[in-house]
């Protein structure tokens, strides 16, 4: 246990004493426990201007402090720590229903046209696999129909490992290697055109895969010998 | 006014509301909806209620209450992340339908395809949701993938959701091209071989990689079995893990990027 300091408890019995003294003869009225100063104050405050001049007929305050101050310093703040907004607001909506309308419409749509195309279109189903049988042209299915493109072109391991794992780790680490903190399109041309031309060059080869590669894999013109694709 | 007090029997129309009431204040009804729900009697729009409605629910683990305006236009996101989940969504649903008519056997694989198309009611149309729906989610991917290296949203802090978003993409390829195989026609098989051709030729490891990936030097019955339990169970397990994280480090990184 601490020990209470002599002044705090000399202070608290004097203002225990003040408290309980009548001061006038109204504070002894059963269940009247708003002192008489408190009172008059706000007496004082409802008359307007008769304030400053009405403050002292009531004398001291309750609770006042060495010299009758009502309130103390007990430290300075500076205003940075305390006052400084970190972000600046940000517009916001509800999610509900500005978002989830959104999705629900949207799930709605691609389900509608997932089930109207499957109604109209169906799957290929081949003849049952037989291995004595190879087909002519042998494709892999089309997401990697570039990368049987790159196969004509480069040794196996080169076009078939090299290249698309070169890929796999130029998009993982992209965001480490761009320094660049803008979002802006027209701060980011240089990294904008890099993906442009990697997915305009993904997107060559695979359409070429897919539609301009015929028996043996050789080219074709798909409007000269026909399609040799199937999804 | 006075017609209404000449028929006092309640009308059909006043019957089923009345009764749609008594539900709706139903104890057994309010145990499943919780307090804001739009499904609760008395549901008014209200800030509070709009909060309630994404707090008070299991949406609130995949959404916060707020989002910045310009997150919810169309234009910015094309829903492409959202319908790339949804689609995952409708392939999960479709692919259980599947099973149950399927047998991952180089003898029973090709014929129970058939059967489901022929014999089974909307089997063909369920095959074909599950084959197309395949083939509009790697296209979602990769598009949204696109999306957001153009809005520049791989920036910190956001460069390990995009690292997750690589893994998720490479996932959904295996997905796509695990499913590829199980309808053993001859589009499936040489296909599948082309494909496996390329892994072969991985440096150093690239004939053992083949050999676990196909359970044997060559395309067979067992590489069947070895591709169905990938593509039924253990790439949806782990793309699905993947995903919760990439969802919730979308929150955690300060929701979608921009506004540009």
């Amino acid at each position: 246990m601490t020990e209470i300091p002599e002044h705090l408890l000399k202070r608290a019995q004097a203002a225990r004493d003040k408290a309980a003294s009548p001061s006038d003869a109204s504070a002894s009225e059963g269940g009247d426990r708003i002192p008489d100063a408190l009172l008059d104050r706000t007496k004082a405050s409802g008359a307007g201007a008769a304030v400053v001049a009405a403050a002292p007929a009531g004398g001291v305050p309750v609770g006042a402090g060495p010299g009758g101050h009502t309130q103390r310093l007990l430290t300075v703040v500076k205003s940075g720590s305390i006052q400084e907004a970190k972000a600046a607001p940000v517009d916001k909506v509800h999610t509900w229903p500005h978002l989830l309308a959104v999705e629900f419409v949207a799930g709605l749509a691609l389900t509608a046209f997932l089930f109207v195309f499957s109604w109209v279109v169906n799957a290929p189903l081949l003849q049952a696999a037989d291995f004595n049988n190879t087909p002519n042209p042998s494709k892999a299915p089309w997401y990697f129909l570039g990368l049987q493109e790159l196969l004509t072109m480069f040794h196996p391991m080169i076009a078939g490992v090299t290249l698309p794992g070169m890929g796999l780790v130029a998009l993982i680490l992209a965001p480490y290697l761009d320094r660049n903190a803008s979002n802006k399109p027209e701060d980011r041309k240089f990294m904008t055109s890099m993906m442009t031309m990697f997915l305009i060059f993904w997107a060559v080869l695979t359409i070429i895969g897919s539609f301009f590669r015929g028996p043996g894999f050789n080219f074709t013109f798909p409007w000269r010998d026909g399609i040799f694709f199937e999804l | 006014m006075a017609k209404v007090l000449d028929n006092p029997r309640p009308t059909l129309k006043e019957r089923a509301a009345k009764i749609g009431a008594q539900i709706q204040g139903s104890q057994a009804w309010n145990s499943i909806f919780r307090p804001g729900s739009i499904f609760r009697k008395g549901y008014t729009d209200s800030p509070r209620n709009r909060s309630y409605v994404i707090m008070n629910s299991v949406l609130y683990h995949l959404h916060p209450v707020k989002v910045k305006r310009h997150a919810v236009k169309v234009s910015y996101t094309l829903c492409l992340g959202g319908l790339s989940f949804f689609v995952f969504i409708l392939l999960t649903v479709t692919g259980i339908f599947l099973m149950f008519f399927y047998r991952p056997t180089g003898a029973n694989a090709w014929q129970d395809i058939q059967t489901l198309q022929t014999s089974v009611t909307f089997g063909l149309l369920i095959r074909n949701m599950h084959r197309w729906g395949a083939h509009i989610m790697v296209l979602t991917v990769f598009l949204h993938m696109a999306r957001v290296f153009y809005h520049g949203a791989y920036k910190p802090p956001r460069e390990f959701n995009w690292v997750i978003g690589v893994i998720l993409l490479t996932l959904t390829l295996l997905l796509s091209f695990t499913g590829y195989l199980l309808p053993w026609d001859q589009l499936a098989l040489w296909a599948v071989t082309v494909g496996t051709n390329m892994m072969g030729y991985t440096p150093v490891f690239g004939s053992q990689v083949r050999f676990v990936l196909l359970g044997g030097v060559e395309i067979g019955s067992e590489t069947l079995l070895r591709w169905y339990v990938l593509h039924v169970l253990m790439l949806p397990f782990v793309i699905v893990i993947f995903m919760a994280i990439h969802f919730w480090r979308v929150r955690k990184d300060g929701g979608i990027s921009g506004p540009l």
